[in-house]
């Protein structure tokens, strides 16, 4: 099994968001990086499927090399090797086309990413990349398991759960629930230093997209506070004044 | 230049974010001084099909063919591609429910066009500029996105447009899809989906609980109140990760980001990433014993106590006010 997880390096779930440049760029001064969550827990099942020696995993990141130690982490996780495409991605359909161009002659069986990054919170590279690839693609996963030739996976729908087999090759966004998150032991900090690193220059791309202003939302008001013994309060402020009942 | 929307059907009805898109994608035809075509996949009746019609639809191709009975990713985007294709469509607009952001990326790069997730608001059209409004960094920010592709594709997220009826008739007609047998590798094995519950992705009310609760035996009164409310139930993160609620009711930034009009919260401090799955609610109620809760700080409307006082107190207040109205 030769597995490739797609990794972003997105903010600290905790970091205040700012802008910069008349609010068109998102401020980076004092911003902790990490590795986006759910990359982390695809990052995880590829591990747990391949361990004992039955596969390899490579992480892809598109990204400059302040990504880097992002990258060393999934390395300390468990990943066997990594690839860097040496660019500041412009959208969606730049990052998933540049990993295609590496995976298109790599013969992976299966590329995983998270569901969605938390900066700009899309669910689009793990789809592109399946439609660039002609490969099938299955989004929002909460298991996945290996049987025979096909992954089995069980996918989120409105309301319930759908559990479907598909053959391999195939990209899949994972959500929680498909592992759990594994913390780097010091063996695995330490080997990550010598594990390979392979950096790639992009290939060119037409984009289709760009973020032309960032705002933050207006401040919620302040809050009401009702008295725990007049409930009924309650009842009448939400039909007429917020008029949601 | 015309505009598609994709009508994605729950065993063959529409729901209320198919809706929304229609009347959200009326609305940029209307922009675009164009009309509206609306694309269904699978064993829908016409009357449903009929329905789009009053929220703004002139035709509907009905694409009813037996290999795409099931939802399979890969197929469906060929198909809502192809009819995108047939006419000429310049904006094609899906929901942004768990299907619909699978299918969008898939369409954008088969018609090499830009695309926007979780649109919140109408385009904005200036000096031949195609700009939408998205939220970004888990709501705690908003993202305009221009796209500069011929051809658009937009998935909106639920409860973000208000349905309009617009009164119309449509036009049903069968459109036969290319289905080619390697887009439907993919099998489908088993679905298991609640149909006697509203739908969180969907909710306009929804009524949550966390580790204040307890334990799983005292969610009764949360389901009550949910009941009387006509609202979806959801939790936090640790309750579901207790298995005191199923996984698909976790609401949160791991869990399934909703915006309903109301959410109330009940025995939930209100941490970082809870916050960022549900603070784009419109209304937010908070009731919790802990008035130091961070919860209380981004909530319209708190109750500092005992849920276990309050939530009954709460149930029988409702109860009489509908009643009354």
């Amino acid at each position: 099994m030769k597995i490739l997880v797609c990794i972003s390096n997105v903010p600290d779930t905790t970091t205040k968001i700012t802008f910069s440049d008349n609010d068109t760029q998102f401020n980076q001064n004092g911003v902790q990086f990490i590795l986006n969550p759910y990359d982390e827990i695809a990052l995880a099942r590829a591990i747990e499927l391949t361990d004992n020696g039955a596969g390899t995993v490579t992480v892809i990141h598109v990204g400059d090399a302040s990504a880097e130690p992002t990258i060393r982490k999934a390395l300390a996780i468990g990943a066997h090797d990594a690839v860097r495409v040496n660019a500041v991605p412009t959208d969606a359909f730049f990052v998933a086309t540049q990993i295609a161009a590496y995976a298109k002659d790599q013969n992976f069986d299966l590329i995983l990413a998270g569901r969605e990054s938390i900066d700009y919170n899309g669910a689009k590279v793990p789809a592109m990349l399946a439609e660039i690839l002609d490969i099938p693609s299955v989004s929002i996963i909460k298991k996945l398991n290996i049987e025979g030739n096909m992954g089995v996976v069980e996918r989120e729908i409105e309301g319930g759960k759908e559990v479907l087999a598909i053959p391999f090759p195939f990209v899949a966004g994972t959500a929680e629930g498909v592992a759990e998150w594994k913390i780097p032991n010091m063996r695995g900090i330490m080997s990550a230093r010598t594990k390979p690193l392979q950096v790639l220059e992009p290939i060119e791309v037409q984009t289709s997209s760009k973020i032309v202003k960032f705002e933050t939302p207006a401040p919620r008001g302040q809050v009401t506070l009702i008295d725990a013994a007049e409930p009924q309060k309650l009842v009448d402020l939400l039909h007429a004044e917020a008029k949601v009942i | 230049m015309s505009v598609l929307v994709y009508v994605e059907n729950a065993e063959g009805k529409f729901k209320k974010s198919i809706f929304e898109a229609v009347s959200y994608a009326k609305a940029i035809a209307d922009q675009l001084n164009t009309s509206l075509t609306a694309v269904s996949i699978g064993n829908v009746a016409q009357d449903e099909l009929q329905k789009l019609g009053n929220y703004g639809a002139a035709k509907i191709l009905n694409v009813n063919q037996d290999a795409l009975k099931s939802f399979i990713n890969q197929a469906y985007a060929s198909v809502i591609a192809e009819a995108a294709e047939k006419i000429a469509a310049s904006v094609v607009v899906l929901s942004n429910s768990f299907s619909g952001k699978g299918l969008a990326p898939r369409i954008a790069v088969k018609l090499n066009a830009g695309l926007v997730d979780g649109a919140i608001s109408l385009p904005e059209l200036n000096d031949g500029k195609f700009i939408v409004k998205k939220t970004a960094f888990s709501n705690k920010a908003f993202a305009y996105v221009e796209l500069h592709a011929d051809k658009k594709v937009i998935s909106l997220t639920p409860n973000s447009y208000k349905i309009v009826e617009a009164g119309g008739q449509a036009a049903i007609e069968d459109f036969a899809a290319t289905v080619k047998p390697t887009d439907l590798t993919a099998l489908i094995k088993d679905i298991v989906r609640a149909t006697d519950k509203v739908s969180l992705p969907d909710a306009e009310l929804v009524v949550s609980a966390g580790r204040g609760l307890k334990g799983p035996e005292n969610w009764a009164m949360v389901e009550e109140l949910a009941n009387l409310l006509g609202a979806a139930t959801a939790c936090s993160k640790p309750v579901s990760d207790a298995d005191w609620r199923p996984h698909s009711e976790h609401v949160g930034q791991t869990g399934i980001a909703i915006s309903p009009n109301l959410y109330i919260a009940i025995g939930i401090s209100g941490a970082i990433q809870h916050l960022a799955g549900v603070s784009s609610s419109k209304v937010i109620v908070v009731i919790n014993k802990d008035p130091e809760a961070p919860f209380f700080k981004v909530a319209d409307y708190g109750i500092v106590g005992d849920a276990f006082e309050i939530v009954p107190k709460l149930i029988e207040e409702l109860k009489s006010f509908k009643a009354n109205n």
